[in-house]
């Protein structure tokens, strides 16, 4: 049964005079894992943040959970980790578990304290990336994978039905990220998170996705990975080429 | 010292106000430098002095001021400037350190205009310049305690809110944690803070109390509630054995709380370089084999 979590609806955005989107259409359901690819300045963060209602659409429309983003409130249905994250002050004096637990902040409610079961859920959500006998350590000492790993169960720790993430693997080197990419898509698979990953690597995950979406100010290409696959040479010719056409306007991925 | 506490009132009222302010200052702190605001309790504070000064005038010059505790005009244009410096934060958001400045210099410069105006209070002034043992009132004691009751009610009541936007903003956004209100929230209470120290530790030294005791806790700790934890003992320690060598010196407690301050900080960095070179030297033994 179709159930899309992500539904953007001839969505355009620009900041100041700039153009960042124009009329995109894409639609994300239960369970798929979408790589976002695109050159630098491509307006893949500008989608993010459009998804997690960071900016609003300058026109179109988005739907989140099946309801209107800016009526969307349940926040903790979606994990993000942003481009980022891990160029937080080292010095910052926290455990990882302290990291961890904020992840809970919004389901908790303001003016309330932690759970009581706060402690073993970050526990398993650190199990979940590997990350279990970090849990006291201070999160500047970790190395960046390591550190990434840690904003996953952040974002992980609110049984989230979705995880966003852009260009998580900056600052990671090869070896690690293979395996990092792997757990994203342990998660997608035994837990059924649906994830839309902003990167550059489509090599590296190309074995692991279910769906691609190429951005280059509109939408490229989206659809299944097998078709990108079957085009991608096409796809990256007419990209990176001069001559920038649109292509497959507004079709939709469950069309496929 | 604890028979003159015993029979003075002003020594109990100097030393409970350090208490209060010993544990309440490092502590919200600890949020301040971690957000990098250290330069805006600054500000603050000198807004605050353009309050007490604007006060020690109308006291000479309008007889319905005549009463009226400085104190309350220096949290007022304190609170004040802390909304202002919200705003000019918003207006210039890509030059955000502007602000500091502007509302720095201005509150100097009333502050200035003030002093030059009136004459004769300078006795009054050097006590909310460098802080006093003598001149804190019960009145003051009361207002310090509030304001520490205020703060704490609000790092108590937000401080899951507070960690998440001062380790990640752009998280804690994505999660909806409305910043906005949650800042000018903070600022507030940063105001009444700077405000509140000042009586003892001085409008020019307010600031080091909120940032050197933080400073030697993010040096051993671990966790923040950690930092937390250690900020407050290093400012309690600074704070009473400051207000304790002013008084039997003679000297103005806002330079021995902050010198003891210093002093902490140096033997907490003196002392980790020490547990360093340890350990560094038992891991050559060990490699070495000459255990
Ligand atoms: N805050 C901003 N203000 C102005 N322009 C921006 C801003 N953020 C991004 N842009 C511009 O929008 C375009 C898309 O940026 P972005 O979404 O960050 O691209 P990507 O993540 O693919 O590298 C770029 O031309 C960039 O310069
Ligand atoms: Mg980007």
């Amino acid at each position: 049964m179709a159930e899309p979590l992500i539904e953007l609806e001839d969505v355009s955005y620009r900041y100041g005079d700039t153009s960042a989107l124009e009329q995109i259409f894409l639609t994300v359901e239960k369970g798929e894992f979408w790589a976002v690819i695109g050159p630098n300045g491509s307006g893949k963060s500008t989608l993010i943040k459009l998804i997690l209602g960071l900016i609003r659409p300058l026109s179109g429309q988005i739907r989140l959970f099946g309801q209107d983003s800016s009526d969307f409130r349940e926040k903790e249905k979606i994990g993000y980790v942003s481009q980022k994250s891990n160029a937080f002050n080292r010095a910052f004096p926290a455990t990882v578990r302290e990291v961890v637990r904020s992840g809970l902040v919004k389901k908790t409610g303001l003016f309330r304290r932690y759970p009581a079961d706060a402690n073993e859920k970050v526990d398993s959500a650190l199990a979940a990336v590997g990350m279990e006998d970090f849990t006291e350590r201070s999160i500047g000492d970790l190395s960046g994978g390591q550190q990434q790993r840690v904003f996953i169960a952040r974002a992980l720790i609110s049984d989230p039905e979705l995880l966003v993430l852009d260009e998580p693997t900056v600052g990671i080197d090869r070896k690690h990220m293979q395996s990092f990419y792997n757990m994203l898509g342990r998660l997608n698979r035994e837990k059924g998170i649906a994830i839309v990953l902003v990167t550059h690597d489509v090599d590296t995950v190309s074995e692991l996705v279910t769906h691609v979406a190429c951005v280059n100010r509109s939408i490229h290409f989206h659809g299944p990975h097998e078709e990108y696959s079957r085009q991608e040479d096409r796809i990256r010719s007419e990209w990176y080429g001069h001559a920038v056409r649109r292509v497959h306007h507004g079709r939709k991925a469950a069309d496929a | 010292m604890i028979s003159a506490i015993v029979d003075y009132e002003f020594l109990q009222n100097a030393f409970a106000s350090g208490l209060i302010i010993g544990l309440v200052a490092p502590a919200l702190g600890l949020f301040i430098v971690v957000r990098r605001l250290a330069l805006i309790a600054d500000a603050l504070s000198h807004v605050a002095l353009a309050g007490i000064a604007g006060s020690l005038f109308l006291s000479q010059n309008v007889t319905a001021f005549a009463a009226l505790n400085p104190l309350y005009l220096g949290i007022g244009s304190s609170v004040a400037g802390s909304l202002l410096i919200d705003r000019l934060r918003e207006l210039y958001k890509s030059y955000e350190e502007l602000a500091i400045p502007i509302i720095m210099s201005g509150g100097i410069a009333l502050g200035a205009i003030f002093i030059s105006l009136a004459q004769g209070f300078s006795t009054d002034l050097v006590g909310y310049l460098f802080g006093s043992v003598s001149a804190v009132g019960r009145e003051d004691l009361y207002t310090i305690l509030a304001v520490a009751v205020i703060t704490i009610l609000f790092i108590v009541l937000t401080y899951k809110e507070l960690f998440s936007m001062s380790f990640d903003p752009k998280y804690s956004r994505a999660q909806g944690i409305s910043s906005r209100a949650l800042n000018i929230g903070f600022m507030v209470v940063t105001a009444l803070v700077v405000a509140g120290s000042m009586r003892i530790v001085g409008i020019l030294l307010v600031s080091s109390l909120m940032t050197i005791p933080v400073a030697a806790a993010m040096q051993i700790a671990k966790g923040f509630r950690q930092a937390m934890l250690y900020a407050a003992v290093f400012g309690e320690l600074s704070v009473l054995g400051g207000l304790f060598a002013a008084f039997y010196l003679d000297l103005a407690p806002g330079g021995t709380i902050v010198v003891i301050s210093i002093t902490i900080l140096l033997l907490v960095l003196g002392g980790k370089k020490l547990a360093a070179s340890r350990s560094a030297a038992r891991n050559e033994e060990v490699e070495t084999g000459e255990l």
